[in-house]
């Protein structure tokens, strides 16, 4: 399955090299409800009952409360960033079957297997 | 909420997400071969990175990057001064890492065109913008279909394999407009090199398709986006060549035109082409939710490339071939768009007519060659190493050894169906020209075996000589050349 992006959302993208704008960085207080907790388990495939998801709720938001701290950061000279890091179009060895299904908890027939999805 | 009535008349607008593969040999972020496994035996194609695995690091292939500069510029789109890479997040087991590497903000194309010709009209197609992503690995359903699969085997050999996404304007009108556009698509990127549409998988197309009241038309055929952005729309997705992208869009739209007809809505949804039954299916809404949590791939460094656009030479396109061609060899609409067809075709072409006569090039590969193999269902790249067997054929013609009939009727066919070379057919069927005295002989036997045509030859009566040829092919087995046969009479009768 190929997914794609929907061209749509992405003129009002956000700046290159901004982090994932749903923390709203700088407001003081992120702000994490039941409903988001249940959306981002959702994405993430985990199924939480009705007491974790306040417990996350929480949680979540003392820790994003600690990347305020981040905030007190002085701005710094930083080295320049790096621009076109590329390589030659040149095959490298890989690895073997057996070593890349080495770590998996199930194969069959030189797959990963895993439970079913849809 | 909509009022609209069935009866209204209402336009057909479809936007196109079309996903090539780039001919590299390697992945775009790791050194692992793309060229199809041993046996197609799986995930052995895999390194650390393309696995996902910890501690592992993407770096861009700079030919991944060229092919992306080069399609730019085909498609006379914008390279930006700078173009970054983001995670796109999903949660699926193609993808071992839970993200995709593409580009969101800052695509290596944007703002393109490809003009099409449909049905004689030329329509011009906006490109919003082309970039660069790693492909999934595939996944099989095993035990039973998608519904009733009992569990996911995974191959990662296609995982990392360069890809890029174009995306049009919502500029097509019809279904034949988007077979067109993508066929147009195709030729160009073999033209420049950068895409095999041979290879399993080269071509996937997506196409969001929806309805609107054809007077939201305007004059020049775009749709406002306020009317756009007001229709629901369904994306068909599994599309995968350029014939099928006409029959998907045909069914979805007469399934839109069927829902509005019974007075109902169109839902805003996913749905599956599928190929075998013909007809699209919905996925399951869940699916199309789509919140993919872009952010920066910080472990890839932002490209400038923009110059790169002035350093890196593209081919001569098809468009502007067709017309040279036109002008230069003096070849009609017909021949020039058939020897444009392929990049391979017109080189092969070019070739030929460079050491022979252009039109008599111009017939051997167009009418003689592409038909021979078109009626076989062989393309040109099927008899590649074959190519100078072909350019000899040509050469006997034109040195008057073979005869056009016998090299078209007999060697050609031959030496498509047996894989013969031109020298071995000739020698089997035994269509070298005859010897000059074999014909002369058969001349003399011809003019003293039938004294009637001479002499109606000689009363003026023209189609005597026809004839008399005709008894000459017969008795040298039509190995003879019709036109010196033609001289030798005349010669002989008026002498
Ligand atoms: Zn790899």
């Amino acid at each position: 399955m190929t997914d794609t992006s929907d061209p749509d959302g992405e003129s009002a993208g956000p700046d290159a090299g901004d982090a994932d704008g749903d923390t709203k960085a700088g407001s003081g207080e992120p702000v994490v409800d039941a409903a988001e907790v249940e959306h981002v388990a959702e994405l993430a495939r985990v199924r939480l009952a009705e007491e974790e998801t306040e417990t996350f709720a929480d949680q979540f938001a003392e820790i994003l409360e600690y990347f305020e701290a981040l905030d007190e950061v002085p701005d710094l000279d930083r080295e320049e960033e790096l621009v076109n890091v590329m390589r030659a179009d040149e095959v490298e060895a890989g690895l073997a079957q057996e070593e890349a299904l080495a770590n998996a908890a199930e194969t069959e027939d030189g797959f990963f297997k895993g439970p079913k999805v849809s | 909420m909509s009022t609209r009535t069935a009866s209204e008349e209402r336009a057909v607008v479809i936007g196109l997400e079309v996903h090539v593969q780039l001919e590299t040999d390697t992945k775009v972020f790791c050194g692992c071969s793309t060229e199809p496994a041993d046996d197609e035996e799986p995930n052995t194609r895999t390194c650390p990175t393309c696995l996902g695995l910890p501690g592992a690091l993407p770096v861009l292939n700079e030919a991944a990057v060229e092919a992306a500069v080069k399609i730019g510029k085909a498609l006379d789109a914008d390279i930006p001064e700078t173009t970054t890479f983001h995670r796109k997040n999903y949660y699926y087991p193609d993808l071992p890492k839970n993200f995709q590497l593409t580009q969101y903000d800052a695509p290596i194309c944007a703002d393109g065109e490809l003009e099409v010709s449909v049905d004689g009209e030329r329509r011009t197609i906006g490109i919003t913008r082309a970039h660069l992503e790693e492909d999934p690995g595939s996944i099989q359903h095993a035990g039973g279909s998608i519904e009733s699969a009992t569990h996911t085997l995974v191959n990662y050999n296609r995982a990392g394999t360069p890809l890029m996404e174009v995306v049009t304007e919502p500029d097509f009108r019809s279904p034949a407009e988007t077979r067109a556009f993508l066929a147009k698509l195709e030729e160009v990127l073999e033209y420049l090199g950068v895409f095999d549409a041979t290879r399993d998988g080269s071509l996937r197309v997506d196409a969001n398709v929806s309805l609107v009241d054809a007077d939201e038309v305007t004059e020049d055929g775009s749709v406002p986006e306020a009317v756009l952005a007001d229709a629901n729309r369904a994306e068909v997705k599994n599309i995968s060549s350029h014939k099928g992208a006409e029959k998907a869009l045909a069914y979805e739209i007469t399934r839109q035109r069927n829902v509005l007809r019974r007075g109902r809505e169109i839902e805003q949804e996913t749905r599956h082409w599928d190929e075998g039954r013909g007809v699209t299916v919905s996925m399951r809404s869940k699916e199309a939710e789509k919140d993919y949590r872009y952010f920066r791939e910080a472990d890839l460094p932002a490209l400038e490339v923009s110059d790169w656009k002035d350093r890196i030479p593209i081919p001569e396109l098809p468009d502007a071939r067709r017309e040279r061609f036109r002008t230069e060899y003096g070849l009609d609409d017909e021949a020039a768009s058939k020897l444009t067809s392929t990049k391979e075709v017109a080189d092969f072409f070019e070739d030929v007519a460079g050491e022979y006569d252009p039109e008599l090039a111009a017939t051997w590969v167009a009418d003689n060659l592409l038909g021979e193999l078109n009626y076989r269902e062989m393309e040109i790249t099927d008899v590649t190493d074959r190519l100078d067997e072909f350019t000899r054929l040509v050469e006997l013609v034109d040195a008057g050894e073979l005869t056009v009939k016998n090299a078209e009727e007999v060697v050609l066919r031959e030496m498509l169906d047996e894989g013969e070379d031109p020298e071995s057919v000739i020698e089997r069927e035994g269509l070298g020209k005859a010897e000059s005295d074999e014909v002369e002989t058969a001349v003399e036997a011809a003019i003293e075996e039938n004294p009637d045509a001479v002499a109606d030859y000689h009363d003026g009566d023209e189609g005597a000589i026809n004839f008399l040829v005709g008894q000459v092919m017969q008795a040298t087995g039509g190995s003879a050349d019709p036109g010196q046969v033609n001289g030798l009479l005349r010669e002989r009768l008026d002498g």
